[in-house]
């Protein structure tokens, strides 16, 4: 977001110097400000009762009960199954989307043979494979594993394609030209080169891995083993307790943005000759 | 020569896999042929009067792709005029941003038993779902476009008097438009996960709905059938929004890139 019509520590015309924040913070208050009056904004409609009672609980509840969930040990183990499932499932994602797709890449022969496959497995919505594997390797971790890699390969793999087709062919060139090996060069320029690419495949791909890591528990139930999913499907069988449900939505929301965050910042950290590109090559 | 390569590298693969089923005879995995056969049946052996459509395609696939259809073109109708006005305002996005990357964090599917709750089991409760994960792509890409118009022409628009409706039109919009793209392409393979989602949570009819029936009898074929009809759908609606894009963005020179 561009910042520049802040105004930062300026000298008030009333000739004493009024402390401002500095620019850094404004954004941070601001945001503050705004969840504050979304927060207050949506209690007083629950209170005077825009919306009714009965068919949403009150802000307050909500939050006080996520405070509460975070103490709850069975709410907790199943976070942790949750992110255990998100960290295999990304693992294998990455281990084999980025090879799969350097060599796509840099060998169109095999990319225009093996396009019409992938052209035709990538639109199976990976939702729709949830019963097929939940039958063929019966529910619990693989089953949510095999699912997250179906679904969170097709970014990565389309991202480090597109990031290799990205490569400067002069860059390539030259290093050829230098005597540098084909394997070489695609580890030392093309990979480098295409790594802004494939950090947000690999960001779009763990979005996609937390809600078929959730949704997958979500529809096979608490026999999948722990898990947010099996969580909600649990609170919410019978007399769904909303109360419960949203506060568990709160702490899924606040794990999505965790996890976006911690891969950002280590895109941050290991690729800092490139500014963080934004392009989704999807 | 190229489609040549693809088609018969494709042909291959099912071909491998039909003498491979029929040699297995697996359980799991059905040979393509009865799949197709199966899928015939089910769907596409209904009168010429009716596309040849049977009842069951009707009932069921029709309302999958209303909701499909119905949901994008309302995260469309909200989130693009949404991104665009706060895109071009800086200070109320800063006041909002916290809320709307929470937005997009939050995985979507727990939200389905709240509008279970809210709408009852049937066609809102979907859109609702679909609606609720496919606006963010869409607003926040468009957002991104909208803030990020060349400098220049925005001055040009300026020197030539364009009204504030006329820059809308004419220069922030287009210059927004690829970026939008992007988001929803994004929303819409979103949109299709979402659909079967909210099928097999809480549906009377649907691809979902009839996939988790196909499940409970445990009737491989059908299942099968359900995932390679929904393969085609998702093929096809993405062909559809390639040529969307070709025709809108025609002019652009990242096309193709993007």
């Amino acid at each position: 977001m561009t910042d520049t019509t802040i105004p930062g520590d300026t000298v008030q015309s009333a000739g004493r110097t009024r402390r401002r924040l500095p620019a850094w913070a404004v954004p941070w208050a601001r945001g503050t400000a705004g969840v504050a009056v979304f927060l207050l904004l949506t209690e007083a409609a629950g209170r005077l009762g825009i919306i009714s009672r009965s068919a949403l609980p009150l802000t307050s509840s909500v939050l006080a009960r996520t405070v509460l969930l975070a103490g709850n040990t069975r709410f907790v183990a199943d976070v942790g199954a949750t992110l255990e499932a998100w960290a295999i499932g990304m693992a294998i994602t990455v281990a084999a989307g980025v090879p799969l797709g350097v060599v796509l890449g840099s060998l169109p022969g095999v990319r225009v043979a093996t396009r019409a496959i992938v052209e035709f497995l990538r639109p199976i919505p990976s939702v729709a494979l949830i019963l097929l594997v939940s039958l063929l390797l019966g529910p619990g971790l693989r089953m949510s594993v095999t699912l997250i890699v179906y679904g969170a390969i097709w970014p990565v793999l389309y991202n480090t394609i597109a990031g290799i087709d990205d490569v400067d062919p002069l860059a390539k060139e030259t290093a050829r030209a230098f005597g540098f090996s084909r394997l070489a060069t695609i580890r030392l320029v093309s990979l480098p080169s295409a790594a802004p690419f494939i950090a947000t495949g690999i960001r779009l791909a763990s979005a996609v891995a937390l809600i078929l890591d959730i949704g997958a528990g979500y529809i096979t139930g608490p026999i999948n083993g722990p898990g947010i999913g099996a969580f909600v499907a649990q609170e919410s069988t019978g007399a769904s307790d909303l109360t419960v449900i949203l506060a568990a939505t709160v702490w899924a929301g606040v794990l999505g943005l965790a996890l976006d965050l911690l891969l950002t910042g280590a895109q941050r950290r290991l690729l800092p000759w490139h500014q963080a590109r934004l392009e989704d090559a999807q | 020569m190229s489609w040549l390569w693809r088609w018969l590298v494709l042909v291959a693969g099912i071909g491998g896999w039909q003498l491979w089923a029929s040699a297995a005879r697996s359980a799991f995995f059905p040979a393509p042929s009865a799949i197709v056969a199966r899928m015939y049946h089910l769907w596409f052996s209904g009168p010429a009067a009716h596309l040849f459509l049977t009842p069951d395609a009707t009932g069921n696939i029709l309302p999958s792709l209303e909701r499909i259809l119905a949901s994008l073109a309302i995260a469309t109708a909200i989130g693009f005029p949404l991104g665009i006005a706060l895109g071009r305002s800086p200070v109320v996005t800063s006041y909002l941003n916290p809320l709307l990357q929470f937005a997009r964090a939050l995985p979507v599917v727990t939200m389905a038993p709240v509008f279970i709750v809210l709408f009852k089991i049937g066609t809102q409760m979907e859109i609702a779902t679909i609606v609720f994960g496919t606006i963010w792509p869409i607003l926040l890409n468009t957002m991104d476009g909208a803030a990020t118009v060349d400098s220049v022409q925005l001055e040009t628009g300026r020197v030539f008097r364009l009204s504030v409706w006329q820059q809308l039109v004419w220069v922030i919009v287009p210059a927004a438009l690829p970026k939008a793209f992007a988001g929803f392409r994004l929303s819409l393979s979103l949109s299709l996960i979402l659909m079967v989602f909210a099928e097999l949570v809480g549906s009377s009819n649907g691809i979902g709905y009839e996939m988790s029936n196909a499940s409970n009898a445990f009737d491989m074929t059908f299942l099968w059938s359900t995932i390679v009809l929904l393969g085609i759908l998702g093929y096809l609606l993405n062909a559809l929004l390639g040529g969307l894009e070709r025709l809108v963005l025609g002019w652009h020179a990242d096309m193709g890139r993007a």
